[in-house]
């Protein structure tokens, strides 16, 4: 079988194994046991990428596989990998690993919510393996629908509220996604011969600039939403709030970047002229976006209402360095996705621990926790560092890659943009520190939080994983910014006719 | 044959069947009574069919094999009505037609 | 190589003691973290030493007098294709100073700590915390590259705010912390927009290539310009904003004195000797630049350090807790040092201030450690800050007591103790440059000697205050590392600075210029007399004082009222105004159209609903209308 195919079906085994199970034990043991297998799968998919690309191959794509599934249309079932999804890939691994254990005691209908969860991140894996855009699709709709069950079942607060917000506004995407899909694909025989959903095959042909026009905004727009673009972000805090520990982890980390992912590999790739004609609209609602979010997680009460905004803002800063178009810029983006990914992970996996022991996610009401739950603690703290962009975890290096790639187009605009965005730092350090002094640190508000214990073992794994993800990426992240570099020439050369921007040269 | 008849006599009757059952189906508020004005409609539906195959087509016997099928499935509709009916009765206590409005109870 | 790579360990084993007592600290008995801690640091203190007398002494200078090696240099990230992070080491003059510095007084801080956190809660995670402060701003001096340098400075502030929150349950210490981390991290906004600018405009991170006088900086000095300066004095003033903020220079100065809440060792490494002069450094490090392409920028920071070292002066002058009083002082000792760089210029004797700011940088990094390690004996004495319930502690105290005399008498600029070399080596400067600043700095020096001595005779001579217990000296492991800080401060003025470190590199003919320092010591001398009539004896004269001036007194001893106003521009301004608001809006507007599309939607559905009525024979009639309404349409198109 070929290789890529394992990342779906290894969650699809997954979920037959917990058919066969009985009660929480079993179904967790199964999720745990299969998420393992695509953790390790994961590892060996960049080891064998990266040996790939030092035995010389140049290819755009590897491990490539297509097999026509709807002859009449010509749908395919196109897989491959470049080094932008291989990093995906491994982000979604260690997240859905770190979500299994994140939700260890979930009571309630367990088996029912392991194969929601489980289905979810098939669908995710399946979108990044995808080359079909069709395909593509499908899996990003198998990817959204769970999460409607999940927040709704399982949620907590006004559940059903935000399940259907969230729910409706990402179907809103969806709608405009199939107009921007359907375009493309029209358009795609251009050249003459049969029409394709194949994005390698429409990136060949040039699509005419009218439709272009017409269709990117749909499409940009269209993950836009997912990926929090302002004003069409609010789905994200009420839909972070409500849902479950495990589900805001892998929504807040894997799913906002099925958003940015699309956006650059669809929208930006496939019609660059239109791109760069309407990048000035979006780069001035992501920069709101940066500044908006943070502002707004200034002075908010509810932990997950601060990193719902702070996600805004990060996320945001993700589409604001797509919108650069420079090689630089672009890969800042990458690197913020999957540096956001594992701490905004972290940061849900945490309000979820911390309030399955205070019962409350309202900082006013808690202090303290420093002295009572220091593991726990002392990765909050390790989280928010990160958050905030200290040198050393993941969120520097994204960000110093970002501005700097920024700050390479001379005119007045970008730079004012920029530096406008570079603020957001500032103000990311004022409501992190707020909440680390009110809720971490200070003397201990409620004395019934005196006794309250420390992480249990699958509670410090599920952390653990994601803190060496931060720190890994922060420390030597070299190896993670040149595969991703070698992968961005391609789409950069696209876009390069139109940008003044040279590729980089890797030596 | 039949000279004395002419065609339009039976269309007329049939007509004012079909209307006055259509009339009754609108009007009445007991179920029963709805059923039984669709069985009205469905009787001048077959006569309908009797007499134009008469008329038209004397050598042929289609019109009549139609009118009994319609005859044979008017039966077997009454007998499933008229369990829904004692059903809903059983329910609602009534078989008033203004209080069924709700598929689920 | 040069055979420096070894450098690369005393960077190494502050992180790696950092990582081990962080992660397992806690399994060990309490007292192991600081031995081991401190020999770790010792290590890399010899190391330091070595690394030192190879570089200065063990080979004569070439003709380009000290030159930069490249120790160690490896691409960390890679940006575009010339711009690129590296993790180097870069040994010239000035990093190697700083290395002597920091393991010095990081040495004797780590083993004056272990007497000084003895029975504190959280033993080992200080003395981790202590060795990540150690090992960022050692990669700070080291740095290669204005990014890399970035970083540390990102992870020295990081150490701070860790270390000055140690005491996490007291919320004045987090109040503090939090307010050092950001202030600074607004400073740091501007120290990165001013790299970035930079980095656009050379083309490079690489300080070798920055601050080449035929570099690309110092070139395209003469490019576009912006409000009237050029974008490299732009960029510059932005460097500075950073070090600004990191050196607490006025108006970015508020967050030194609150934190002092930090344990006292930790003032004393971080906020007096190292982290806090890392401003200065870093306009060191970029020296030519400024000299060579922003002479604005530099009269910028001539005219903040010159502002700041008054401001904190007059300052320090009304304060009460000792450290507060330390902590203004420091403030006013690095505007010195500002001072002296922003007079300099490059090569020959034009940069003197130069060196006499990397001089007055190495002595006053050995007395203010001195100091406030001696503000902690007291302190852990007598169980207060507060230098109005102090006295008469010269019995109780002896060791601590000449020590701290020492150390005044050097800040105080007192010939033959170290101050006074360097410091008149600023003035010298000075004098020969900007005359305006000059003689504020000969205020200054009197305001310097002056609040000294109220602190020196404050606490140990006078009445006697009422002690609860006897108060006792301190442990031999906190007494030794005052002695010997004591005898560097006495000695230090004797290195041969102005042949070691230099703008260029080359040696510097210097001589002591008797017209500067004889009334610059005859000032200092008579703010000591001040001083002694006012607190030597009990006496009503300072309050006699206080009312006399007692505008200037209260906005002294408020501290200008800076704090209000910041306090009214974030709580008042940036809450209520811009972030309460955000979030309404937010709530409101766009989640309010968003909810109010739902509404219509649903509202509409409603009104739709009205028609499936589940009345059987309004269907029906419908369905009959219908048909027959269809009938006659059908019959109008037909006839």
């Amino acid at each position: 079988m070929h290789f890529l195919n394992l990342f779906v079906v290894v969650p699809a085994l997954t979920i037959v194994a917990i058919l066969f199970t009985r009660d929480l034990k079993g179904a967790r043991w199964a999720s745990a046991v299969g998420m393992s297998i695509q953790l390790v799968l994961a590892g060996a998919l960049v080891f064998m990428y990266l040996s790939a690309r030092n035995a010389g191959v140049a290819d755009e794509m590897l491990f490539t596989a297509d097999s026509t599934w709807f002859p009449s249309l010509n749908i395919r079932y196109a897989i491959g990998v470049d080094g932008i999804s291989v990093a995906m890939i491994a982000l979604t691994a260690v997240v859905i690993f770190a979500g299994v254990f994140a939700s260890w005691e979930m009571e309630f209908l367990s088996r029912e919510f392991f194969i929601s969860l489980i289905l979810l991140c098939s669908g995710v894996f399946g979108f990044f393996i995808s080359l079909d855009l069709f395909t593509m699709f499908l899996f990003y709709e198998l990817a959204v629908i769970p999460m409607y069950l999940l927040i709704g079942i399982w949620g907590s607060g006004p559940k059903e509220y935000s399940a259907m917000k969230l729910t409706l506004m990402l179907m809103g995407g969806s709608a405009l996604l199939t107009v921007g899909i359907l375009g493309l694909y029209f358009h795609s025989a251009a050249a003459g011969g049969q029409h394709t959903f194949h994005i390698l095959e429409i990136a060949k042909t040039d699509i005419p600039v009218t439709a272009q026009r017409f269709f990117f905004p749909f499409t940009f727009i269209g993950f836009g939403i997912l990926g929090a673009l302002f004003p069409l972000h609010t789905w994200s805090p009420d839909g972070h709030s409500s849902a479950p520990t495990a589900v805001s982890m892998l929504h807040a980390g894997v799913l906002m970047k099925l958003g940015g992912y699309g956006c650059f590999r669809v929208a930006m790739f496939l019609m660059p002229e239109a791109a760069n004609e309407m990048a000035w609209i979006f780069i001035i609602l992501t920069t709101i976006s940066v500044v908006y979010g943070a502002f707004g997680a200034i002075w908010q009460k509810d932990l997950k209402y601060i990193n719902a905004y702070s996600s805004v803002s990060h996320c945001g800063l993700v589409l604001f360095a797509l919108l650069m178009m420079n090689q630089t810029a672009m890969n800042g983006a990458i690197i913020q996705m999957i540096s956001h990914g594992l701490m905004t992970a972290l940061f849900f996996a945490l309000i979820g621990m911390i309030y399955s022991r205070t019962h409350t996610r309202i900082i006013d009401q808690m202090g303290g926790l420093m002295k009572v739950i220091p593991f726990l603690s002392a990765v909050y703290v390790i989280a928010g560092l990160a958050s905030l962009g200290l040198p050393g975890l993941s969120g520097f290096v994204a960000e110093a890659t970002i501005f700097v790639g920024a700050f390479q187009h001379a005119d007045t605009f970008h730079r004012v943009v920029t530096i406008v965005a570079t603020t957001s730092i500032v103000i990311t350090a004022v409501y992190i520190l707020r909440v680390i002094g009110i809720l971490l640190l200070g003397p201990i508000k409620n004395e019934h939080f005196e006794h309250l214990g420390d992480a249990h073992w699958y509670e410090r794994i599920s952390t653990i994983i994601l803190v060496l993800g931060i720190a890994g990426i922060g420390l030597a992240p070299l190896w993670l910014s040149d595969m991703i570099n070698f992968s961005l020439a391609p789409i950069i050369g696209k876009l390069s006719g139109l940008v003044n921007d040279v590729p980089l040269v890797l030596n | 044959m039949h000279q004395g008849i002419p065609l339009h006599y039976f269309l007329i009757v049939s007509t004012l069947m079909f209307f006055i059952g259509i009339f009754g189906f609108l009007t009445r508020r007991n179920l029963i009574t709805i059923l039984m004005s669709i069985e009205l409609i469905l009787n001048s539906v077959n006569i309908n069919f009797v007499v134009f195959n008469r008329y038209l087509f004397p050598h042929k016997l289609q019109g009549h094999f139609f009118s009994m099928i319609v005859i044979a499935i008017a039966a077997a509709e009454a007998a499933v009505a008229i369990a829904i009916i004692i059903n809903i009765y059983r329910n609602f206590r009534s078989i008033e037609v203004g209080k069924v409005d709700e598929m689920k109870h | 190589m040069h055979g420096y790579a070894y450098t690369v360990y005393i960077l190494l084993i502050p992180f790696i003691i950092f990582i081990f007592l962080g992660l397992f600290g806690n399994r060990f008995k309490p007292m192991f973290s600081g031995i081991v801690g401190s020999a770790g640091l010792l290590v890399s203190f010899i190391l330091s030493l070595t690394t030192a007398y190879r570089y200065f002494f063990a080979s004569a200078p070439g003709e380009d007098g000290y030159t930069a090696i490249i120790a160690m240099n490896a691409v960390w990230l890679r940006l575009t294709e010339t711009l690129h992070i590296d993790m180097g080491i870069l040994l010239d003059p000035i990093s190697v100073m700083m290395l002597i510095v920091i393991t010095t007084v990081s040495l004797m801080v780590h083993i004056y700590s272990i007497g000084y956190m003895k029975g504190e809660r959280g033993y080992e995670r200080f003395f981790s915390f202590l060795s990540l402060f150690t090992f960022s701003m050692l990669g700070l001096v080291v740095a290669a590259n204005i990014f890399q340098m970035y970083i540390f400075w990102e992870l020295v502030g990081v150490s701070s705010y860790l270390l000055i929150g140690f005491y996490y349950q007291r919320p004045s210490a987090v109040a503090a912390s939090k307010k050092a981390f950001i202030v600074t991290r607004f400073a740091d906004l501007g120290f990165l927009i001013g790299i970035l600018v930079l980095s656009f405009t050379t083309g490079t991170f690489d300080f070798q290539t920055l601050t080449d006088p035929a570099g690309p900086a110092v070139t395209h000095a003469g490019g576009a310009t912006f409000l009237g300066l050029s974008v490299i004095t732009w960029s510059l003033i932005l460097v500075f904003m950073g070090g600004a903020g990191k050196s607490a220079m006025f108006p970015l100065h508020i967050w030194l004195p609150d934190a002092m809440e930090g344990p006292t060792p930790v003032s004393a490494l971080i906020h007096a000797a190292t982290m806090v002069v890392a401003g200065v450094y870093l306009v060191a490090r970029m020296f030519p630049v400024y000299a060579l392409a922003g002479i604005p920028a530099l009269n910028v920071v001539a005219y903040v350090g010159g502002f700041t070292s008054l401001f904190a002066a007059v300052i320090a002058c009304t304060q009460l807790d000792i450290k507060r009083v330390l902590a203004y002082s420091t403030m006013s000792q690095i505007g010195y040092m500002m001072l002296a760089l922003g007079v300099a210029r490059y090569g020959g004797h034009e940069g003197l201030g130069f060196m006499a700011s990397m001089f007055h940088l190495f002595t006053h990094a050995m007395f203010k450690a001195l100091l406030f390690l001696c503000a902690g004996a007291v302190i852990h004495a007598v169980h207060t800050n507060y230098m109005n319930e102090m006295g008469g502690l010269r019995k109780y105290l002896p060791i601590t007591h000449i020590t701290f005399l020492v150390a005044c008498l050097t800040i105080a600029g007192i010939p033959t103790f170290a101050g006074f070399f360097s410091k008149d080596e600023i003035l010298a400067a000075a004098w020969h440059h900007n005359k305006f600043l000059f003689f504020v700095e000969y205020i200054v020096a009197g305001l310097t000697a002056f609040y000294m001595f109220r602190l020196y005779f404050s606490i140990f001579q006078g009445k006697q205050a009422h002690y609860h217990h006897v108060p006792q000296e301190a442990p031999y492991v906190m007494t030794i590392p005052l002695m010997l800080l004591a005898l560097v401060s006495v000695f230090s003025g004797f290195i041969p600075f102005h042949s070691l470190v230099t703008s260029d590199g080359l040696h510097l003919d210097t001589r002591i210029e008797w017209g500067v320092a004889i009334p610059s010591v005859l000032i200092a001398v008579a703010g000591i007399g001040v001083a002694a009539v006012m607190y030597r004896k009990e006496s009503a004269l300072p309050e006699r004082m206080a009312s006399t001036f007692r505008h200037l007194y209260t906005w002294s001893y408020h501290k200008f009222y800076i704090d209000e106003v910041y306090l009214f521009i974030t709580k008042k301004v940036i809450f209520r105004y811009i972030s309460t608001p955000v979030a309404w809006f937010d709530r409101h507007v766009v989640d309010g159209t968003i909810n109010g599309i739902a509404w219509v939607i649903v509202s509409a559905s409603q009104k739709v609903k009205g028609l499936q009525s589940g009345q059987l024979q309004q269907y029906a009639l419908v369905f009959v209308s219908g048909a027959v309404l269809l009938i006659l349409v059908f019959i109008c198109l037909l006839y």
